[in-house]
């Protein structure tokens, strides 16, 4: 697929490296500092165009004539939308994404309908973000909470600890801990390093899992893994940017939460749009602030800050003044790896999340949904199945008959309304949405040539 | 430094180059010279060498770092001097020592074209065949090739990549990806060069002829397999298509690229380095037309014209085809010449020399320093194509030339060391460095008669002319090897 990226912010860069990563793609990256770009060029395999994104000429010379797919990710809503609908209009470009922050537009829907701004998809980071930490305090104890089948199945990342019914058992013995409730086991971490999950698999403490659960099925699961956290009650976040905004308007409802803000107009604006939060004008990496506000007593503490630096640390000092659980937004993946697990509980990787956004629309075969995982060495992802017997490896095989590539599991299959946990005879049907998770995400390619064979006949 | 991952992919590229021993052994058999047991030979020995350097790291995958690049580059060029003489040792025809032999095939591999063999005429058709084919493939770079071939280079091809091609400004991918960039610079070198054969033919050479001259005209290489070189065939209509076609692989392979990629060969007309080779070359030819035609040298102005245009464009792209004896035309045209090759043809084409571009940015960069000597406190960027130049690259290229005229420096002494004369030593590195071929004086026809030393350093300044001297002399850098 050819691919023109425009902007070579956090986001673009690791777009860029993700999808020059899949050998089907190539890749152009446009933006205005030639410096960075000529970084980029040496490390990764992609052309580059120093330009502004949103002309015409630029557009050409990137290959604008026969690009199957531009992502628009430059800082400015509207270079994004300008190059969107330039693209559209010279060169009828297929599909055209286009990261857009504002809400004032993102949420007019008329602007993108016919006759309107032709964008086909909009990524908001902020949005993504905000979405993906909500999520992670709605579970306690989850690293990753991932949506799938419109939020009917989720795949969860966390740590087995001492507590938990499943830990130090084999994982046969699920069946008989949770009768009524199904999950499946897609993959486990030990130390860093994919183990296969089968049925003798024994569970140990410190252990990463990820199972695929329809969602009522998923605290029953996390029961068996650790010990049962109450529900999050008293939040605090650090930050009151476009994440710490968001994520307060969205738990104030039904969460105690507290706002931190260091710029007093920013706290001021943030406290006058916001209902139930206390926002409270400081810094979140003092000693007292946190302890006046019983930082001993909150559930969570989440710093979303713009300074990634900042963020772990006031996250670190939380954490040892006593909150439960310390989540800090780190983009770079280096500092994710040193810190997660360790004094910071859950790293938030904004681009990971925005870079799998992305993914689902450069997949081969019918894919609806990609989360890329532990910073882009594995991946799960929801795939349609289509064809029939004849024309698809796949339709009418039971599970174990598929020809999956090493370390890839079919978690569950969602039939019509029917979530159906995959279990080594579960048949495949056409038209089944597919979840499947691949610890190495270099098998992505056979994975999407097994569902993408079907596709073609049908 | 991942010296294993290195050894690799020397390994598989010697495995690669030993594949070019086989069409000389089909030339052999069409033309029924009985001489296919040399190429046999050095087929197995370069595979077998091959196969021994890559079977115990074969399991080895890491990414090459930009460092690992320089190192391949540098380290195939030697390895594929002394493979490519591996044949040229073996045959007693020509009957030629190791210096004589490895001399030979890096003047072929690095677009030189110098030789030492005299009496080409009477040898036998495979090897004259394999001396124009080597050229053919050093012309676009065999590294190019590998890359367009090898997959597995991936990432580090793009610093391979770097490492071997020609020009200052090596950031311009034709397409995203590089294997594709180095797949369509191959194709259009390979369009082209079939042209070449077409009107070689059609002007009137023999199929193998016309075949050995396109290797060498369109690698900018210059080896003919007859002594007299071009002049053997001494007919206008062969002059004007070597003409024409040495002049078009002395411009930029992308260029031509882009343009057959539009259909609009307006574009040539864009591009400022081009156009810049196109007038130097029209001035030049324009004044030694009349130069040798106002000395009398030549009894008509259409003769002068004929003779000055050939003899410049070989020189200027560093080809070092002869039909004159310009070795011995009047005042400064010889010397003239020879200064020519120091321009060389534009970057991303087959010629050596320093290259249009950069003696373009240097002039313009000179010219800014006299404007700010008159307004000290004005901006004054160097532009190109409209557009300015990032002060880095100017600053690289000057760093460029500084080290360029060292090296040719201390050359040059190296040779007079050796007992050569200054006009010999000075035009002898010059063709060597700028990848020409003929030099002046002694080295005037070829180098069979300069001492053995005097030819090492000969063959260790094509080898840095061809990789732009900074691949070369990066590794005498403790800078390089520091952990």
């Amino acid at each position: 697929m050819k691919i023109i990226i425009l902007g070579a912010g956090q986001v673009g860069r690791t777009a860029a490296y993700q999808l020059s990563r899949e050998q089907a793609n190539s890749v152009t990256v446009v933006d205005t500092n030639d410096e960075i770009l000529r970084d980029l060029q040496d490390r990764l395999d992609i052309r580059t165009v120093v330009g502004n994104a949103a002309h015409p000429t630029i557009l050409e010379a990137a290959g604008g004539e026969d690009a199957d797919m531009i992502v628009a990710l430059t800082n400015s809503d509207e270079v994004n939308m300008m190059a969107c609908q330039v693209a559209h209009t010279l060169f009828g470009t297929p599909t055209k994404i286009a990261r857009i922050r504002a809400a004032d537009y993102s949420l007019r829907h008329r602007l993108f309908e016919q006759g309107g701004l032709h964008v086909d998809v909009m990524i908001s980071p902020e949005q993504l973000v905000t979405e993906h930490v909500s999520r992670l305090i709605r579970y306690p104890g989850a690293l990753q909470v991932l949506d799938f089948a419109d939020g009917r199945v989720r795949l969860i990342a966390m740590r087995a600890l001492t507590g938990g019914q499943l830990v130090g058992h084999e994982l046969r013995e699920l069946r008989d801990h949770i009768p009524q409730r199904d999950a499946r086991v897609a993959a486990i971490y030990r130390q860093g390093r994919s183990i296969q999950p089968e049925g003798d698999t024994v569970i140990e403490e410190g252990d990463e899992v990820f199972f695929v659960a329809a969602r009522d099925d998923i605290r029953a699961m996390m029961k068996e893994l650790r010990t049962e956290e109450d529900p999050v009650k008293r939040v605090i976040i650090a930050g009151a940017g476009n994440i710490g905004f968001r994520l307060a308007r969205s738990l104030e409802e039904h969460n105690q939460v507290k706002l931190i803000e260091r710029n007093p107009t920013r706290a001021r604006k943030a406290a006058e749009t916001l209902n139930r939060t206390l926002v409270l004008t400081g810094d979140a990496a003092d000693e007292e602030l946190l302890l006046e506000e019983n930082i001993d007593d909150a559930d969570v503490f989440v710093s979303l800050t713009n300074a990634e630096e900042a963020n772990i640390l006031s996250a670190m000092l939380a954490k040892r003044l006593g909150a439960h659980r310390a989540m800090a937004l780190i983009n770079r993946p280096a500092y994710a790896e040193l810190m997660e697990g360790g004094t910071i509980d859950v790293a938030i990787s904004p681009q990971t999340i925005t870079i799998s956004a992305l993914l689902a629309y450069v997949r081969r075969g019918d894919v609806v949904r990609v989360h890329s995982l532990r910073r882009g060495a594995a991946e799960a992802i929801e795939a349609i199945v289509h064809g029939d017997s004849r024309s698809s490896p796949v339709v009418g095989r039971p599970v174990e008959k598929i020809g999956l590539p090493p370390g890839t599991t079919i978690g569950a299959v969602v039939r019509g309304n029917d979530v159906i946990m995959a279990h080594h005879d579960t048949v495949i049907e056409a038209d089944d949405h597919v979840i499947l998770f691949l610890t190495d995400r270099r098998h992505v390619e056979a994975v999407g040539k097994l569902f993408q064979a079907g596709a073609r006949a049908g | 430094m991942n010296l294993t991952m290195v050894q690799r992919i020397l390994g598989l590229m010697l495995m690669i180059f030993s594949l070019t021993m086989l069409p000389p052994i089909a030339v052999s058999f069409i033309y029924g010279d009985g001489h296919y047991q040399p190429f046999i030979d050095a087929f197995l020995i370069v595979l077998g060498l091959g196969l021994v350097l890559w079977l115990p790291v074969r399991r080895v995958r890491r990414d090459l770092r930009l460092r690992d690049g320089f190192l391949v580059v540098a380290l195939f060029w030697f390895t594929l001097g002394l493979a490519g003489a591996t044949p040229l040792l073996i045959t007693d025809l020509p009957e030629l020592s190791f210096t004589d032999a490895v001399f030979e095939s890096v003047s072929g591999f690095s677009t030189t074209g110098a030789t030492v063999i005299v009496g080409l005429d009477s040898l036998p058709k495979s090897i004259l065949f394999y001396r124009q084919q080597i050229q053919w493939f050093g012309g676009m770079g065999i590294i190019v090739l590998a890359v367009a071939l090898l997959p597995v280079l991936g990432i580090g091809g793009m610093s391979l990549y770097k490492a071997e091609t020609p020009g200052p400004v090596k950031d311009q991918k034709l397409t995203p990806r590089i294997t594709q960039t180095a797949k369509a610079l191959w194709a259009v070198y390979a369009l082209m060069t079939a042209a070449c054969v077409t009107a070689y033919y059609l002007a009137g050479m023999s199929l193998f002829d016309a075949f050995a001259h396109a290797f060498s005209t369109m690698s900018t290489a210059g080896y003919s397999p007859y002594d007299a070189s071009l002049g053997h065939f001494d007919s206008a209509a062969i002059d004007a298509v070597a003409t024409f076609f040495m002049f078009i692989s002395g411009a930029s392979f992308a260029l031509h690229f882009t343009v057959l990629r539009a259909r609009d060969p307006r574009l040539y007309w864009r591009e400022p380095e081009f156009l810049a080779y196109f007038w130097l070359i029209a001035t030049i030819i324009a004044g030694a037309t009349l130069y040798l035609w106002l000395h009398g040298e030549y009894d008509t102005l259409t003769q002068s014209l004929r003779y000055a245009s050939f003899q410049v464009v070989s020189l200027h792209t560093g080809t070092g085809y002869t039909t004159a004896g310009f070795a011995d035309w009047p005042g400064a045209l010889p010397a003239l010449l020879l200064l020519l090759t120091f321009i060389g043809g534009c970057a991303g084409s087959t010629t050596g020399g320093m290259k249009v571009i950069r003696w373009l940015l240097v002039f313009r960069q000179g010219l800014a320093e006299l404007k700010r000597l008159v307004h000290p406190s004005a901006e004054i960027p160097v532009k190109l194509a409209g557009r300015s130049v990032p002060s880095h690259v100017i600053m690289g290229v000057a760093g460029f030339f500084a080290i360029y005229f060292v090296v040719f420096g201390v050359m040059m002494l190296l040779l007079m060391t050796f007992g050569l004369d200054q006009v010999t030593a000075w035009s002898a590195v010059a063709s060597s460095l700028n990848n020409v071929g003929p030099g002046l004086g002694e080295v005037a026809a070829h180098f069979r008669d300069i001492p053995e030393p005097a030819k090492w350093v000969c063959i260790i300044a094509m080898l840095a002319g061809r990789l732009e001297i900074f691949t070369l002399v990066l590794l005498l850098t403790p800078e390089f090897w520091r952990k």
